[in-house]
């Protein structure tokens, strides 16, 4: 009995362990998202709140922990609450097999990349549960639009995860990191890696794939009911999503917690850090690109999702299965 | 389609180039100025909150001609005046209702004594309707707050009227 009770609390400190930097660090993208966006368009940018603003994000938790939660009397009661729980959980609960150095990971899964691809397939569940209980016009448009897109993205994204699997040989997040001792894998699959970028942008709905919460046309999309700590609550979904979408693809691409050399001055530091730093660098790149960017109509969208990367990333599969089918480069079983 | 256009497409030229220039339009000098805490350049023809100004000895410079209230176009001015003991006319109720007035500076302009002016401030938000009825000892209070700024700012616009 003790021993069980000792192993949960163990089990919740480890959570936790991971949680609370997960959920500090969505904090802080999101007021790094808003500093680069301003400083872009020659803007100060959020910069009150405290050292550089960077305690504006908690302000803004606050004043919505204090708003009234508005509940549309048409709208499904359940599944309207329900939505933005399993948007946040979901966006949180993937992180459990983000590896942050060899040893720092929380379930050292052998089906790690499935398990993400599993949660963040779900995650679309969230937004149109949201959308078809707010019983509206605009977050009912939103979460078709947004179902759409995120389907049409994760099959590419599924078929580029294929590309890195086969230079690895198996399914666990460190044995990809590992295989990337070498060389990091955006060398040899530089187009695989911006196309994986994009797609987690729309799978993000991120700009310029913004359309499910386009406000010149939806107003908030799926948002545009919930008020309060359950509109925060999808927001903090949002932004872990984006978080895990730069983990992934510095797990998958950028070596993970890999320094770019491994001699001195570079792996002095420790490899969470480094980890941390290509996030960063990701999440820079998608800060910038909200800035710059127009959005995307729903037409292109739909094709440069089914008309391009996929045939795109299709034809690379045989590319890379070939080429290492024809200098024997295949990893064999076990190896790792 | 163009091969060059297919090539610039193809390897997102363009995309790239976007990004270069957001990057280093990180690092130019901003636009935007902390409100509260610094403020942009006012011009001294501004018109901000009104005010009634003093000649330097303390007497008020209204002369109750009532000329602004006729020229309001929102008709937003109030004035009553009467005879004061040593026969000068002088006014005894001068409200402007801040909520109608449209801040056009006819009344200043209109006013051949420069008594009621158009000041440089422009933060004079009030929690309630009621406090944006000036009154004649509201609007006389502005002056003489305000009187070092409303007199450079005249002195400055002079040549141009």
């Amino acid at each position: 009995m003790i021993e069980g009770i000792n192993f949960l609390f163990g089990e919740i400190y480890r959570i936790l362990f991971v949680l609370i930097p997960v959920l500090v660090s969505v904090a802080m993208i999101v007021w790094f998202d808003r500093r680069v966006w301003g400083l872009v368009q020659k803007r100060k940018g959020p910069n009150v709140v405290g050292p550089f603003g960077l305690f504006q994000t908690l302000a803004d938790a606050l004043k919505y922990f204090f708003k009234e939660i508005i509940i549309p009397s048409s709208a499904n009661k359940t599944i309207f609450i329900l939505a933005p729980i399993i948007t946040m959980t979901l966006a949180l609960v993937a992180w459990a097999v983000i590896p942050m150095s060899e040893n720092f990971v929380l379930a050292d899964i052998n089906v790690g990349i499935l398990y993400l691809f599993a949660i963040s397939s779900l995650g679309v569940y969230g937004i149109i549960m949201g959308g078809w209980a707010s019983n509206s016009k605009y977050p009912f448009l939103g979460a078709i639009r947004s179902a759409a897109q995120m389907v049409s993205y994760e099959v590419s994204i599924g078929i580029i995860i294929i590309n890195v699997l086969l230079c690895v040989g198996s399914l666990n997040l460190k044995d990809i990191v590992m295989a990337q001792q070498n060389l990091w894998f955006v060398v040899p699959l530089f187009p695989m890696f911006v196309i994986f970028f994009i797609s987690a942008l729309a799978e993000t709905n991120r700009p310029p794939f913004d359309l499910p919460e386009a406000e010149a046309e939806l107003v908030a999309g799926y948002q545009t009911e919930y008020s309060g700590m359950m509109y925060a609550m999808f927001w903090l979904g949002e932004y872990a999503n984006i978080l895990l979408m730069c983990a992934l693809g510095s797990i998958l691409f950028l070596g993970g917690w890999l320094p770019p050399i491994d001699i001195f001055p570079f792996n002095l530091l420790p490899s969470p850090i480094w980890m941390v730093l290509k996030i960063l660098f990701l999440f820079f790149l998608f800060a910038i690109i909200k800035a710059i960017v127009p959005r995307y109509r729903y037409d292109q969208l739909m094709r440069l999702g089914w008309k391009i990367f996929l045939p795109f990333s299709l034809i690379y599969v045989v590319l890379t299965a070939s080429f290492l089918m024809y200098f024997d480069l295949l990893p064999k079983a076990g190896a790792l | 389609m163009n091969l060059n256009r297919f090539f610039k497409t193809i390897f997102l030229v363009e995309f790239a180039q976007a990004i270069l220039k957001a990057f280093k339009e990180i690092f130019k000098p901003k636009k935007t100025i902390n409100y509260p805490f610094e403020k942009g350049p006012i011009s001294p023809r501004y018109r901000g909150e009104h005010a009634l100004r003093r000649y330097p000895n303390g007497e008020e410079r209204c002369i109750a001609c009532k000329l602004c209230e006729a020229v309001c176009p929102a008709q937003a001015i109030t004035i009553e005046s009467e005879e004061r003991g040593d026969g000068s006319r002088k006014t005894t109720r001068y409200d402007i209702d801040m909520l109608k007035c449209i801040y056009c500076g006819l009344c200043q302009e209109s006013c051949p004594v420069d008594a009621i002016v158009q000041g440089p401030n422009f933060e004079f938000a009030t929690e309630t309707r009621e406090e944006l009825y000036y009154n004649k000892e509201k609007l006389l209070d502005n002056g003489d707050r305000w009187e070092p700024v409303l007199d450079k700012n005249i002195k400055l616009d002079k040549i141009f009227r």
